[in-house]
């Protein structure tokens, strides 16, 4: 390795629907970051198909590593460690990723080096924010995750809350499809929301019982559902744009609920948005709010690296390499990976 | 020439490697259905008791399919990923093909059976001349019963092997008009050996891709198309 150049890591992400490759430089520099993105092919059937998934991460998977380097006008010989997602996820997609990468770094006597997906999307703000350091708070909101976090270090965290059921993003595009706007749901809904009230129906707003800062998005979910089916049998019209407006309100009520109460309990000054529903500009500008009125740093990447990438993986990947960690040619997918877990 | 050669499309994970005419090394594991952790320490094992020096390929084998759709996407991945960082090119081996060459030389009919599910068989029908490989079916997806009536048809004596035998071995003994086998513990699964040594052969013919451009032959459409398709999608 050449430390004067820095430490350069090649970044592999395969866990759900898009291929992605990125060369990062000590974990903040993005060198590229390449995306193949398979939402069109899965819109076609209302949401992620696994199967669909793994077949097109097998096609893309060698263009999108050899387009990350050339774009970083790097070859495998350059790079210092390869970071690959290896959970959680799906599991047909992620072995994609996972058996690519320990093949490369076996070929090349590259060391290797596993990376939580939910690590990668907290070290996204790394990226964004080349000053961040821990510790902090971060919020994970996506299609599969919904985690507050305290970031106590490099590598170390401390899980404060997470879904009991549906993710955030989840919700968001059950609620799209019931009101026909389609997938990918998050964006369709912020988009109409803006023509709507978001307070022109009373969604119910869950707190899940007891300590910690669970979340639950449900019974909102099937509050919203309740509501259309009583608006039909009473041949009532139904306003797409409130009540994508209203739905969208209650999620962001309950995610700034829990933010706000546990930067009050923490007193952590700093705190990061972090997850592909954090490109939500509403959600966005609530939490900035929350934190600008509390003399509390807000900190949130930029919608490109909101979304699944493989540089969040690389920067995550960096930390870990520091550290000292690294895996072995046995390395596994595991879809249920816990944070923090290895 | 030296090729590499990885098989893990069914319940077998194997690796080889075969410089002209001899079988260097085949380390074959017929265990548990690991093969994203097995397959990789299983070809640094035996590269190092062979001393293989991976520059020295000239290309690298791959079970292509059909078979178990994760184990054909684990087997390529892994080639994709060496033959990406060694600049070598990738030979896809249909998966049956293999199987019925590890019955090089047998004078019957040479049936391998993959179950497929769904009643199923990935199959297909061979003969040796010398030892030299006719391909009497091209792989395919079918119903076991078509697969035996086409057996019928040849009316010669028949040997079967495959992870699909003890699954199909009762529609053989109802249906089968002519005399069969089994093929021995030894030969009757995937092998990487075989998959190295046929490569040998297409790699001569101009048949080997770059590493980018190969992918696996499932033989059969993802769950979610299939039904799209039978919806009256196109």
């Amino acid at each position: 390795m050449n430390q004067q150049q820095g430490i350069r890591i090649l970044a592999i992400e395969t866990s759900c629907d898009e291929t992605a490759a990125a060369v990062v430089v000590d974990g903040r520099e993005v060198r590229s970051n390449i995306i193949f993105s398979q939402i069109a092919l899965h819109t076609l059937y209302g949401g992620v198909v696994p199967e669909i998934a793994s077949r097109k991460h097998i096609e893309k998977i060698n263009q999108v590593i050899t387009e990350a380097l050339q774009k970083a006008e790097m070859t495998l010989d350059d790079i210092d460690a390869i970071g690959v997602t290896y959970g959680p996820g799906l599991v047909g997609a992620l072995l994609v990723g996972v058996a690519e990468a320990k093949a490369i770094g076996y070929a090349k006597g590259i060391p290797l080096i596993g990376v939580h997906h939910i690590e990668g999307h907290i070290s996204a703000n790394y990226i964004e924010d080349k000053d961040l350091e821990p510790p902090f708070l971060c919020l994970i909101v996506s299609g599969g995750h919904t985690h507050l976090v305290h970031v106590l270090d490099y590598g170390s965290y401390a899980i404060l809350g997470r879904t009991m059921d549906d993710a955030a993003g989840e919700a968001f595009d059950k609620v799209a499809r019931a009101i026909g706007l389609g997938y990918p749901g998050g964006p369709k809904i912020e988009s109409v929301a803006r023509r709507g009230r978001s307070d022109a129906i009373a969604f119910p707003r869950a707190s899940i019982a007891g300590e910690g800062y669970h979340f639950s998005f449900s019974g909102m979910k099937s509050a919203v559902l309740n509501y259309l089916n009583s608006c039909q049998m009473k041949r009532e019209a139904i306003v797409q744009e409130d009540v994508a407006a209203s739905f969208q309100q209650a999620v962001i009520d309950v995610l700034t609920g829990n933010v706000i109460r546990a930067l009050e309990e923490t007193g952590v000054k700093k705190f990061a948005l972090a997850g592909g529903v954090a490109s939500n500009q509403t959600l966005r500008n609530a939490l900035a709010a929350v934190c600008g009125c509390r003399d509390v740093a807000f900190y949130c990447p930029s919608p490109a690296l909101c979304t699944d990438n493989a540089a969040m993986i690389g920067a995550a990947a960096y930390y870990n390499y520091r550290a000292g960690v690294r895996s072995g040619l046995d390395l596994n997918a595991v879809p249920n990976l816990k944070l923090g877990e290895r | 020439m030296k090729i590499l050669a990885v098989d893990s499309s069914g319940l077998v994970a194997s690796v080889a490697v075969v410089q002209d005419e001899n079988l260097l090394g085949e380390f074959t594991v017929n265990y548990k259905k690991t093969h994203s952790q097995t397959l990789l320490p299983m070809l640094d094992e035996m590269a190092k008791m062979i001393e293989l020096d991976l520059q020295t390929l000239d290309a690298i084998a791959v079970a292509q399919g059909p078979g178990s759709f994760t184990g054909l996407r684990i087997g390529s991945a892994t080639v994709k990923g060496l033959a990406l960082a060694l600049e070598k090119p990738i030979v896809g081996i249909p998966t049956v093909d293999a199987l019925a060459y590890n019955l090089c030389g047998h004078r019957d009919v040479v049936c391998p059976l993959m179950d497929a599910r769904r009643g199923q068989a990935y199959t297909g029908l061979y003969q040796f001349e010398g030892n030299r490989m006719q391909i009497l079916k091209e792989q395919c997806a079918v119903d076991i019963h078509t697969i035996l009536t086409a057996i019928n048809e040849i009316g010669r004596p028949a040997v079967f092997l495959g992870d699909g035998v003890p699954v199909f071995a009762p529609f053989i003994e109802e249906q089968l008009q002519v005399p069969w086998t089994f093929a021995p513990p030894h030969l009757n699964k995937q092998r990487a050996g075989a998959v190295a040594a046929l490569a040998r052969q297409y790699y001569t013919e101009g048949k080997a891709v770059c590493a980018a451009e190969h992918k696996p032959e499932y033989l059969r459409l993802s769950q979610a198309e299939r039904e799209r398709m039978e919806r009256g999608h196109v």
